[in-house]
Parts: C-alpha cells; sequence; structure tokens
C-alpha cells in the first residue's frame, strides 16, 4: 500500500537541507510508528521518494512525499501521530493513499509547481538603502517581460549549457499585492526554477547587465548582493501537480487530489 | 516562532546553517523569566562534533530537569561565521532561546582534548566575557570547566572562574542551589567563587599561588584564600544504574559525527594499560544493570527515531552482562532496521560470532589495537593483548570472510628502540601472512592490513606521567623507520601504513603537562590567529612556534625534560583516588617491563578502592 504525505516548510526550517529533510522524516517514520515498508538486503532503508528536493532558504506549503505501508494507517491517526512527533517548522498537512503503479509516484508524475516572488525589503523601490532598488516602474516592467512571446536565455545544466525558451514553460502568472505569483514547469523533463525567471527579468530591465555572468557581481561578505539578482527575491513554494491532461492539453492537478483518504 | 539570532542573509551566506539554528527534536524551551537560572553548555568545537557527545547530553538533560534551570547549547562557530560576528559585530548567542552568552549565569565548556584551548578563547572572546577571570564583574557568567582535560587545569587557569574536578552527575546540583541563594543575597562575584570553593571537588584557580624553584620546576602550591582546601577531591557517582541518563537526546538535524542511540554500559576500565589517562582517571570502574540498559535501549530508540544504536565503554569486552545485552539488541532490533554498532570489542570467537550477524562481514573491517609492535614494548605499556591473540582472532576473522584488518599501534613510547619500531611493520605482516595461509580457493582476493600509528602522548594521572617527549623531528625519524620496515615486507602490497602528525602531538604533550606558565602562549597563539587547532586543514603550526617565541616559553621544559620522582606536578593537588605511589610504583614495572594484572585479577592496591564501590568490591558482598 502506498501514501502520499503533503507537508508544509517554514521559518528556521528553511534552513534544513534536502537530505537533512529525508533523514528527519527518517526519524519521525520511527518517532510517530508509522508503519513503513523497508527495501531488502543487508542494510534495509525505508521505502521513501520525494516529489521534488526544495532548495535550502526556500519555504513552502506544498511538499510531498510518497511511501510505502505494510499496512494500512488511518489518514488522521498518521497526521496527528507524526505532528505530535515532528517539530515546529515542518507540518504534515495529509496522509492519503494512492495508487499502486510505480510510475504514478510524485517524482515520476510531477509537471508543474507554483511559487510567490516577493522582492526583499531593502530593494523595494524608495527602500533606502545603500544598494540597487528596483525602480518605481517594475510592475509594468514585469508585464512588459511577460508579454514577450518568447524569452529565451542560456541555461546552464550539470553537462552542459543550452539555450530555452522560458516563456511556454511559465504556464500561469498573477500580482498578488508586491509578490509575483508564478505557475511553472517541474519534473524530470522540463524543469524551471523561479530565480532564473528573476534573474533574466533584471536583465531585462537593464538593472543588470547582460553579460553580469562573467564580472563577478560584488558580494559582501554577508552574502548580501550590492547589485540586483536572483538572490535579491524570496521564493515560496505553494503547490505542486500532475497533468491529467490528454492529447498535449494541459490539466493540472494537485498531487495531493490523486490521493484518497485511508479510514 | 523562535527569532534566530542571525539573518537570513547571513545564515544563507555561511556553510551548514543548520549549526546554528537549534529548535531540534528534543531540544528543552523554557520561558526565561521562569527560571532563575540560565546555563550556557558549550563544546569547543564544531556543532557536529559537539552533539556527538554524551556527558553534554547527560548534563543537558541533568539541568533542565530542575525547574529552576534552564540549560541551552553552545558550540564553536566556525570560521566562516566566526568573521561574521566579529565583522558584524553579533554577539555569540545560545542554541536554544538565541539570546547572547553574556547574558547567562553560567556558561560550562567541557574539555575534552588539548588541542581546543584556542577554541576556548575564542567562545569567551565572542561571547564579550573578558578572557580573565579576575576581570569579570557580576554582569558576567560564571565559566566553569570540566571534562578530562580539568585533570591539569593548570594551562586554562585564569581563563576559568570554576573547574569541576570528576563526573557532572556528583555534585552539579549543589552548586547551583548555591549559586541561587547567592543571586538573591546580592554579594560579590568573589563571594559566590568562595562559597564554591567550599564544594567538594570545586577548583578556584584565583584562590591558589604557585611558586617555582630557579630551574622552572614548581616549588609551592598553596591556597591563597580561607575557603580553598589544599586538595580538590575528584566527584564519583557509585551507582551508575541510577544515575541521570538522557531518556530523550537531542536529534540534529544535519548528521553528527555520533548519529545514534549512545548507551553507555560501565564507567571506568580494569586494565590499567599504563599511558591511558581514562583507564585511571575514571576508577574505580562501575558497570550499568544489564536490565536498566534494555530499558533505556527500548526507551531512547523510540524517543529519537534513531536508526543505529551503539554500546559506549573503554573496553566493552570486559562488561560481565556483554552477551546478553547484544543478544537482546540483536533479537529485539536487528528486524526492525536497526543497526548494531559494538565498538572496542575484543576480537575473539564471541564478538566474530556477534559481529558477523550485525554488519557486512565483506564490507567492514576489524579493529585491533596492539599499540604497540613488539611483546617487549607490550609489556612496558601492559597491554595485556599478546601476539598469540592477535593472530588467532584475525585468522578468526580471515575464516569467517573478513579481509580488512585495521590495527593502531603508538609511537615513542618510553624505552622505545629501533626493534620495537620495526616490530609494527612485522607484526602487520605476521598478520598478512596468517591470511595467505587460508588455501586461494577459499578466501576472497586478497587482504587489506592499514597500521596507524599516532604518538604517545605522556598524560597526569597516569604511571607515564614522569616520561619525556621527543622533538618534532625525532618523531618524524621514526615513523620513517617504521614506514621504510614496512617496504621490506613480504606482503607489503597488502600492508597500508598511516601515521599522525608530529607537530600537533608536540603541541599537546605542553598543554598536557603544561602549568600556569602556557596561558599567555594560548593567549597570543588565539591572537595570532590560531583557531580549530584539531582540524589540519585549520592548524597553523608556524603561529603557534611564533606564539611560543613572543612569550618566551621553552617547549623542551615540558616536554623533553626528565621528571624527577618528587617533583611537584602542576595537577598535584588534585585527588583522583589512585594514589601518586601507585603511579610511580607502575611507571617502575614499566622500566622493568613487569606487566600488572587487571583489577578482575587482582587488586594493585591504587587507591580507588576508597571511593568504597566498583569492581574493588565484586564479589565482595
Amino acid at each position: 500500500m502506498k501514501a502520499r504525505i503533503k507537508f508544509r516548510k517554514y521559518g528556521a526550517l528553511k534552513f534544513i537541507g534536502h537530505l537533512d529533510v529525508m533523514r528527519y522524516f527518517q526519524k519521525v517514520m520511527r518517532r510517530a510508528d508509522i508503519p513503513i515498508a523497508f527495501t531488502g538486503g543487508f542494510s534495509p532503508h525505508m521505502i521513501m521518494s520525494f516529489a521534488s528536493p526544495l532548495g535550502i532558504g526556500l519555504e513552502s506549503d506544498g511538499e510531498y512525499l510518497d511511501i510505502e505501508l505494510t499496512e494500512p494507517i488511518a489518514s488522521n491517526e498518521a497526521v496527528r501521530r507524526m505532528n505530535e512527533a515532528g517539530v515546529e517548522g515542518i507540518e504534515v498537512l495529509s496522509f492519503l493513499q494512492i495508487a499502486e503503479e510505480k510510475k504514478m509516484t510524485g517524482m515520476t508524475i510531477l509537471a508543474a509547481a507554483d511559487y510567490l516572488v516577493t522582492p526583499k525589503q531593502e530593494i523595494l523601490p524608495d527602500a533606502g538603502s545603500a544598494q540597487d532598488s528596483l525602480s518605481s516602474d517594475w510592475k509594468d516592467q514585469f508585464n512588459n517581460f511577460m508579454e514577450q512571446n518568447e524569452i529565451r536565455v542560456m541555461k546552464q545544466t550539470k553537462r552542459s549549457e543550452r539555450e530555452v525558451d522560458l516563456r511556454p514553460l511559465i504556464y500561469d502568472w498573477e500580482f498578488r499585492g508586491d509578490s509575483i505569483f508564478l505557475r511553472v514547469a517541474a519534473g524530470s523533463s522540463e524543469n524551471l526554477k523561479p530565480d532564473l525567471i528573476m534573474d533574466t527579468f533584471l536583465k531585462f530591465t537593464g538593472a543588470v547587465s547582460e553579460n553580469s555572468e562573467e564580472t563577478d557581481p560584488t558580494v559582501t561578505d554577508f552574502g548580501v548582493c550590492q547589485t540586483l539578482n536572483g538572490q535579491s527575491f524570496t521564493y515560496r513554494r505553494l503547490e505542486m501537480y500532475a497533468d491529467t491532461g490528454k492529447d498535449g492539453k494541459r490539466n493540472l492537478v494537485t498531487l495531493e487530489s490523486l490521493g484518497g483518504e485511508i479510514h | 516562532m523562535r527569532k534566530l539570532a542571525l539573518s537570513d542573509e547571513v545564515l544563507l551566506s555561511i556553510e551548514k546553517p543548520a549549526r546554528y539554528i537549534g529548535g531540534e527534536v528534543n531540544s528543552v524551551m523554557k520561558d526565561k523569566d521562569l527560571v532563575d537560572i540560565r546555563f550556557a553548555m558549550c563544546f569547543p568545537d564544531v556543532y557536529e562534533i559537539g552533539m556527538s557527545h554524551l556527558g553534554i547530553q547527560i548534563l543537558y538533560d541533568m539541568f533542565n530537569r530542575r525547574e529552576d534551570t534552564w540549560c541551552e547549547r553552545v558550540y564553536s562557530p566556525w570560521l566562516d561565521l566566526d568573521k561574521v560576528l566579529k565583522e558584524k559585530k553579533i554577539p555569540l548567542f545560545a542554541l536554544e532561546s538565541q539570546d547572547p552568552v553574556r547574558d547567562f549565569d553560567f556558561l560550562g565548556i567541557t574539555i575534552q582534548f588539548e588541542m581546543c584551548y584556542t577554541n576556548i578563547l575564542q567562545i569567551l572572546d565572542l561571547s564579550r566575557i573578558p578572557l580573565h577571570a579576575t576581570d569579570r564583574t557580576e554582569e558576567d557568567p560564571i565559566v566553569i570547566g570540566g571534562g578530562p582535560c580539568a585533570y591539569n587545569p593548570e594551562p586554562l587557569a585564569e581563563f576559568f572562574d570554576i573547574f569541576y574536578i570528576g563526573e557532572g552527575e556528583a555534585v552539579y546540583d549543589e552548586l547551583l542551589d548555591t549559586y541561587k541563594e547567592w543571586k538573591q543575597s546580592g554579594a560579590s562575584r568573589k563571594d559566590f567563587l568562595r562559597q564554591a570553593a567550599r564544594i567538594e571537588g570545586l577548583y578556584v584557580p584565583q584562590f591558589y599561588d604557585v611558586t617555582y624553584h630557579s630551574d622552572g620546576t614548581i616549588e609551592s602550591f598553596a591556597p591563597n584564600d580561607p575557603s580553598a582546601p589544599e586538595r580538590v577531591r575528584k566527584q564519583v557517582v557509585m551507582d551508575v544504574t541510577d544515575a541521570s541518563y538522557p531518556m530523550k537526546p537531542v536529534v540534529p538535524y544535519i548528521k553528527a559525527t555520533q548519529d545514534r542511540v549512545v548507551l553507555e554500559i560501565q564507567r571506568g576500565c580494569i586494565r590499567g594499560c599504563r599511558f591511558c589517562q581514562a583507564g585511571m582517571i575514571y576508577r574505580p570502574t562501575r558497570e550499568r544493570s544489564v536490565e536498566t540498559l534494555k530499558e533505556y535501549a527500548r526507551t531512547m530508540l523510540k524517543n529519537t527515531g534513531h536508526e543505529e544504536i551503539s554500546l559506549s565503554s573503554l573496553s566493552s569486552s570486559d562488561y560481565s552482562k556483554l552477551n546478553e545485552l547484544v543478544t537482546f539488541l540483536i533479537d529485539e532490533f536487528k528486524d526492525k532496521g536497526i543497526n548494531i554498532s559494538l565498538p572496542s570489542l575484543r576480537i575473539d570467537a564471541f564478538s566474530l560470532d556477534v559481529m558477523s550477524k550485525v554488519q557486512d562481514v565483506r564490507k567492514s573491517s576489524l579493529t585491533f589495537a596492539p599499540e604497540a609492535g613488539s611483546q617487549r614494548m607490550r609489556n612496558v605499556i601492559n597491554k595485556g593483548l599478546t601476539e598469540e591473540d592477535i593472530i588467532t582472532g584475525a585468522g578468526q576473522a580471515f575464516e569467517g570472510g573478513w579481509t580488512k584488518v585495521k590495527l593502531y599501534f603508538m609511537l615513542g613510547l618510553p624505552t622505545e628502540t629501533e626493534e620495537d619500531m620495526k616490530e609494527i611493520a612485522r607484526l602487520s605482516d605476521r598478520v598478512a601472512r596468517r591470511y595467505y595461509e587460508i588455501p586461494k580457493e577459499q578466501r576472497h582476493g586478497k587482504c587489506q592490513i592499514t597500521a596507524s600509528s599516532s604518538f604517545f602522548v605522556p598524560k597526569p594521572f597516569t604511571p607515564f606521567q614522569w616520561a619525556s617527549m621527543y622533538t618534532a623531528g625525532e618523531y618524524d625519524r621514526r615513523a620513517h623507520i617504521v614506514n621504510d620496515e614496512f617496504r621490506e615486507q613480504l606482503n607489503r602490497k597488502s600492508l597500508k601504513y598511516n601515521w599522525h602528525d608530529a607537530q600537533v602531538t608536540v603541541l599537546e604533550g605542553v598543554m598536557a603537562r603544561g602549568d600556569r606558565r602556557i596561558a599567555p602562549v594560548i593567549e597570543e597563539a588565539y591572537r595570532l590567529g590560531c583557531l580549530f587547532d584539531s582540524w589540519t586543514e585549520t592548524f597553523r603550526n608556524d603561529l603557534w612556534m611564533e606564539a611560543f617565541e613572543n612569550t618566551n616559553v621553552d617547549i623542551s621544559f615540558y616536554n623533553q625534560r626528565v621528571r624527577g620522582k618528587d617533583e611537584i606536578f602542576p595537577w598535584d593537588f588534585i585527588d583522583i583516588g589512585v594514589s601518586r605511589s601507585f603511579l610511580y610504583r607502575e611507571w617502575e614495572r614499566a622500566m622493568n617491563e613487569t606487566v600488572t594484572p587487571n583489577c578482575r585479577e587482582k587488586c594493585s592496591g591504587c587507591g580507588a578502592a576508597g571511593f568504597g564501590g566498583g569492581v574493588c568490591y565484586e564479589g565482595k558482598n
């Protein structure tokens, strides 16, 4: 039996990296007595997979991990026990049964993710700080940026560098107060990180020169960038989706909605 | 939600920010307005090392059981954060509340090894507590030190208000009660220190004066305040079974060196190896009841969620109920995916059988600690292991499928000859030969024998406290003799030899047997930029040598000099319950290559029976 766990990661826990979050959940499983299944072999380990690792420094309202159970456990009971065994900063939101097929794990079916991008206080127009800030019409500029037919950018991967068009990978967006909501492609085939969008936007506005990758941005010892770049914003992941559409037509549903309550 | 002491920008600019955020599972939060005493407990090394230390977990739990006390943790900020804290003038903070250490009532520092001394100054400096105890005011925390290096506290004497000599479970409650009363009374800091000095086991350095002979040795060491006793007696917990033990140890987010449940099965060691300080200062050997340990194992695994459990003691094979305990752990937890780790086991049929059940034979290696290559040398150091034990044990292991063996040695031991050094290589080769005696079709390829040597450092309160050391150059020469001999061996392709750094050894020697005149060297080294001296990548011998030069302190006085039978040692005012005459007797027996039986075979009258329990009274009830 397979189960999908949705959780929230916030506050100080955003400084805990992906591998440590895995270790954290392994220990939670034992403390909460979740009947999780193990692999065979001399050093068995828990059968557990995460939909998508979350970078250090990011908060999230929609993280997912799938596990294999040896016996059923009621959803509400599992959520309660895991939260009792947990810490402030990671909150389990749901624990649902999912389909048995291997190709249905969160990692395999992940197609899109929502992010909320917020400029840091000190880069807002008229923040009065020593470093560069956004111009007062930055929202109009972002509008123009998104209205382009294509947004070509060199994307660095582990092995090579290739040119990609970001625009079709951005499925939806809107302003939410001083923040930007973005729905972007995620998963194994196409994966767009929101900081790449913001980096590209800053170049588009001329706040950062086109070839700034070659000239080192001025970073002080405290990691505060004197010039604007992708790190001038905070990113919060909001949700993750699978695509259930057919014939090339996209139909995004949350990973959570593919699960059912265990009674 | 807890507010962090460091901003997101700082945390994202440094390595492993999780070292500094606290909030781990089982960490203790209290309301600071509802407690009387705030205690910052510090291990002066990085988080991953400090979090692996059992002693701090014990005291953390014990202090937090008191309603009037909130104990928090502090570790050394790594170089990246050290720089930020200094440049941005951010005071060092404790992990739980994230409040500055300077606001605490106590700063307790555990001193586990000599090479952390500059890190202690870093902690004080970053906390903005005056480095010298006599410069502190009522506004500063009481700085108290403990742990094995407190058995010769003199090099650090002027940096500490109090040293706690012995096991923490014994008189800390009394100290905290005294503090609470003093705090309400509004009396002076010195007045509190006087009250502390009257508690058995507590040493207040500023209440003692030292004078020296013209040759530099100590002439006298005496109290200058009526509250300070002539001798400070080591504190021990005789009933280790009922002693406080943490059922809910803190579980780190990032991987600590020791990421497992640790069961301390006994304290002390019956063996009496003459180089070993732990074997002397933790006397008498006391066992924890096996039934208690079984219950602890269950509870602690449940409370932490750890996937591994380990036994801790100086010599696990000497625990009388080892078989029963290990069988229980395997039966109870092996099927639940819990790893069982069994360090410091003597290799014999029993331990091999157990180990084949708990580990993958082909991947794991077996460890022997012969400590010396020749039987003559092993007799000098009183290491009871014979060559026959080693070859037989290794043979059984090889037949059981193991192919990797690690051998630990010491170089530079008293009376060591070139023959003794070369025997390290030859013994390693004889272990390899034993492997190739197994018919080719029954063995699994080549064997891998890894020999490592560290250089011997004489420690206070051991029979070898009278021994002389060598220069770094001489240590290197000895290591090369061994290395050359390895190349002469028949099975050299199956042998590997590593040796430790000689420069660190020299410094460790000075710190271990140093006196109050070493403090300026440590302070100067810190000022020059020495920090994390136990880390190879950060150790700066050149700066240390500069510090000795700038302060006019002669290394050879502390290391190479021959110490006389009756010389007053800086640590002589401490009474560890093992007599100096016993230690000297052992030193003489070492020179005569005479072995002394272990505590269970025959009592040698070391004096530890005076504590009234433990192995000294086994079978006498």
